[in-house]
């Protein structure tokens, strides 16, 4: 092997290493934090699994969304029209998130099936419809 | 009338642009001079007619002319005249006739530049243009009409999205696209290499700088828009590897890979193929973007209400042009074969590592931005990716870019000797170290191991950079402006990671709830509520509040954030209240009215910030300073002459 080729192989071999390296470590943290996102009906349903968190996409029911006064913590019913899940959240809630209008909220069950959420996204555009309700998805941010 | 005359424009530009892509592509191929002659005059043809499009738009916008059904959709009698002039792109029909227009000043542009290229080359390149010029054309026309008549005119315009009323935002998409269509450019100068079955030798200093400003003005763009998001979305974000800000973020780690292939294809006249290839790629990333953007297919910020039909047209396009490009290459690549041998750590392998590396995060990317749609097209549960997959595979590709950015930075061209510049390197990355040390220490407290990696990586790039433009200067040596453009830009890149580190390790954020007189601490800051008070705008009301921010009992800032409800659409937009003290922000949104008297605050202290917009800025200044570089302009002095010159120039 001329050390031209020597070199040239050294690179290559180089390259695919770092390169798989990079792929395999792409992947499993791929696997690890990947969110899946539900409706209330697969909510339902059970496919939640323990203290997995994930997204919920749905409508704020008309008439749930409460407030201690004066306090950051409010509770409101995220429903597809089937089943609805029961949230609470603490913080500042998106300039758009409203009454009657699509929501995605990102958080754990606690042990009564309440969804805890950390985050509450809400569409900038009247006319949106979680997916797997509708068709299109989230737009406005509110997380802390 | 007018209207019905702007559509008849498109529809000629549609013909001269078709005309465009015939002369330029077949001309050249059947050696029919007067036909590679007529290109030229079919650009300046379709150019004229896209402009008298636009403007006609732009008129019916100002004087409000309701009877144009995207007139009406995007604006309102109360709106101000920047943002009747901005409403232009504010969705979906007037964003595409912008692209367009600025795919029109682009090639207008390279016709008048190209009067120094050789004539049939020149013509492919505007060939190539014509096929997209006419591609998106025929899109608008089809789908996307923004001249569509509305009868009977509406009474009053149903108002552009409050989100967009904000100076920010109005710049933020006019530079953004010409950064995504300028990379159309370097598209058909591979495409023309190719087409000829032959590359120039000096086809990469012809590429070069339309290929720095595309990735300059991407660069700018990408900025603008993460600093709108952040002063204006009200939660403080300015990147949340969002579908729409990763599909133009993957173009922009193509084109700097693009950027720095071209400099060994210039230099070197090796990586053709891989040049070419790059080229494809950037602006298959970028129409990509586009069909993400406009299909509605992923969900994000920024998706306009969805189409399929535009969906489907796009798709079509995409996989036309990248399918033509590709099936281009798979033939003529071959032909342009370099074999030239280079040393393991000479400059070219650390372009090469710098090439894999960028492509390597542009993949996981994209992997991460598509899995949610191959996920749902194969019946999988929905996913949702976001920054915990992004952020650390992100970083894995970027330290090891950024560490053999400070050594290659001082590789020679095909010789592998670093020994000259080893000590100066030891002694640059020991003091990097100590400074990122001391940084985290002395100034933050030390929590944070990537801290030190992120202050100490950027110090080292920022000195190691520095090296041989100081020493040039003390030994009087003179130093061009792609030298010089060359080190502002890494060492913007540098400043914005020292930024990045410095908001990701240290931002102090918080929820608050206040009442008028209460006061909440957040990172060592004291936010004291006064009083909010009812305010009125041109075409809104506001709630403003009025709060005093101090530490240790000084009083450091007023701060008046607002939350502005925009009487047409009854939209809310947040105005946050923001001060900078030695490039720190303090930031306080508004939130709402909690009852009893309260209100819900975000408060956050963000450390470094204002390096984080300067960084980009310092890199699209640097790519600005580097194509004027005067070597540039003598290729278009001897490509016009007829000579076809080696390597001359610098040792850059």
């Amino acid at each position: 092997m001329t050390p031209q080729r020597r070199k040239r192989l050294y690179l290559v071999l180089g390259i695919v290493v770092g390169v798989g390296i990079a792929t395999a470590l792409a992947l499993s943290s791929f696997r690890e934090n990947v969110t899946f996102y539900f409706i209330p009906t697969e909510v339902a349903a059970g496919a939640v699994h323990g203290d997995q968190s994930f997204r919920l996409g749905g409508m704020v029911t008309t008439g749930s969304v409460h407030r201690v006064p004066g306090s950051l913590q409010v509770s409101f019913l995220v429903t597809d029209f089937k089943h609805d899940v029961p949230v609470t959240y603490t913080g500042v809630l998106p300039d758009l998130f409203r009454e009657g209008q699509g929501v995605t909220v990102h958080g754990r069950l606690d042990g009564k099936g309440v969804l805890v959420a950390d985050e509450v996204l809400a569409k900038h555009d009247e006319k949106y419809m979680p997916p797997k309700i509708a068709g299109t998805a989230p737009v406005s941010r509110g997380g802390s | 009338m007018l209207p019905e005359l702007g559509h008849f424009a498109l529809v000629l530009a549609l013909v001269l642009a078709g005309l465009q892509a015939f002369f330029g592509i077949v001309g050249p191929a059947l050696a029919r001079d007067r036909w590679v002659a007529a290109t030229t005059s079919a650009v300046a043809g379709q150019f004229v007619m896209v402009a008298t499009a636009v403007g006609i738009l732009v008129y019916a916008f100002v004087n409000f002319d309701f009877s144009v059904l995207y007139v009406a959709e995007n604006s309102n009698s109360a709106l101000p005249l920047m943002y009747r002039v901005a409403a232009l792109w504010g969705a979906h029909e007037g964003s595409l006739l912008l692209w367009i227009f600025l795919l029109a000043v682009w090639t207008l542009a390279v016709a008048i530049a190209a009067r120094n290229l050789p004539e049939r080359f020149a013509a492919r390149v505007l060939g190539v243009l014509g096929v997209l010029s006419f591609g998106f054309l025929l899109f608008t026309l089809a789908t996307s009409d923004p001249f569509r008549r509305l009868l009977p005119a509406a009474v009053d315009g149903r108002d552009l999205n409050p989100l967009l009323q904000d100076p920010g935002l109005a710049v933020h998409p006019p530079v953004l696209y010409t950064g995504y269509v300028g990379l159309a450019v370097a598209f058909s100068f591979a495409c023309a290499a190719m087409l000829e079955g032959r590359m120039d030798p000096d086809w990469a200093r012809w590429t070069r700088p339309w290929t720095t400003a595309a990735w300059a003005f991407l660069t700018c763009g990408i900025t603008l828009g993460s600093w709108w998001s952040y002063y204006t979305l009200g939660w403080g974000g300015y990147w949340e590897w969002d579908p729409v800000e990763n599909a133009s973020f993957m173009p922009w780690l193509v084109a700097t890979a693009l950027i720095h292939s071209l400099a060994v294809t210039e230099k070197r006249g090796l990586f053709k193929s891989w040049t070419l290839l790059l080229a494809i790629l950037a602006f298959s990333l970028s129409l990509l973007g586009t069909f993400l953007v406009r299909s509605g297919v992923l969900v994000s910020v920024h998706s306009f209400a969805a189409d399929p039909s535009r969906g489907r047209f796009i798709l079509a396009f995409l996989g036309l042009v990248i399918g033509g490009a590709l099936a281009l290459y798979a033939w003529r690549a071959p032909l342009l074969k370099s074999n030239v041998g280079f040393d393991l750590l000479s400059r070219e392998s650390f372009l090469l590592f710098n090439n894999i590396l960028l492509v390597v995060a542009a993949a996981t990317v994209l992997g991460g931005t598509l899995a949610p749609l191959i996920a749902d097209t194969f019946g999988q549960p929905s996913l949702s990716v976001g920054p915990p997959y992004f952020r650390p595979t992100f970083l894995l590709a970027m330290i090891p870019l950024l560490l053999l950015l400070s050594v290659g930075v001082h590789a020679n061209w095909k010789r592998g000797r670093l020994e000259a510049a080893a000590r100066p390197l030891l002694i640059t990355f020991v003091v990097a170290a100590v400074l990122g040390a001391a940084v985290v220490f002395g100034a933050y407290g030390g929590r944070h191991a990537l801290a030190i990696i992120g202050i100490g990586i950027g110090s080292w790039i920022i000195l190691s950079s520095l090296l041989d433009p100081l020493d040039r200067l003390r030994r009087r040596l003179s130093l061009s402006r792609a030298v010089l453009g060359m080190t502002l830009a890494h060492i913007g890149i540098a400043v914005a990671v020292i930024a990045l580190t410095g908001v990701e390790s240290y931002t102090n954020e918080s929820d608050i709830a206040l009442a008028a007189g209460m006061s909440a601490q957040v990172g060592g800051y004291d936010f004291k509520l006064i009083g909010t008070e009812p305010i009125e705008g041109a075409n809104y009301s506001a709630i403003r509040a009025t709060v005093i921010v101090s530490r240790n009992g000084q009083a450091i800032t007023t701060l008046y954030p607002e939350s502005r409800t925009f009487w047409v659409q009854q939209q809310t937009r947040k105005v946050a209240g923001i001060y900078n003290r030695y490039g720190t922000d303090l930031f306080i949104a508004l939130g709402d009215n909690l009852g009893a008297g309260r209100w819900s605050f975000r408060a956050q202290i963000r450390p470094l910030i204002t390096l984080l917009w300067l960084g980009p800025l310092f890199m699209a200044l640097g790519g600005a300073l580097a194509l004027s570089d005067r070597r540039y302009r003598m290729a278009r002095a001897t490509a016009r002459a007829g000579v076809t010159g080696g390597a001359r120039g610098e040792a850059y």
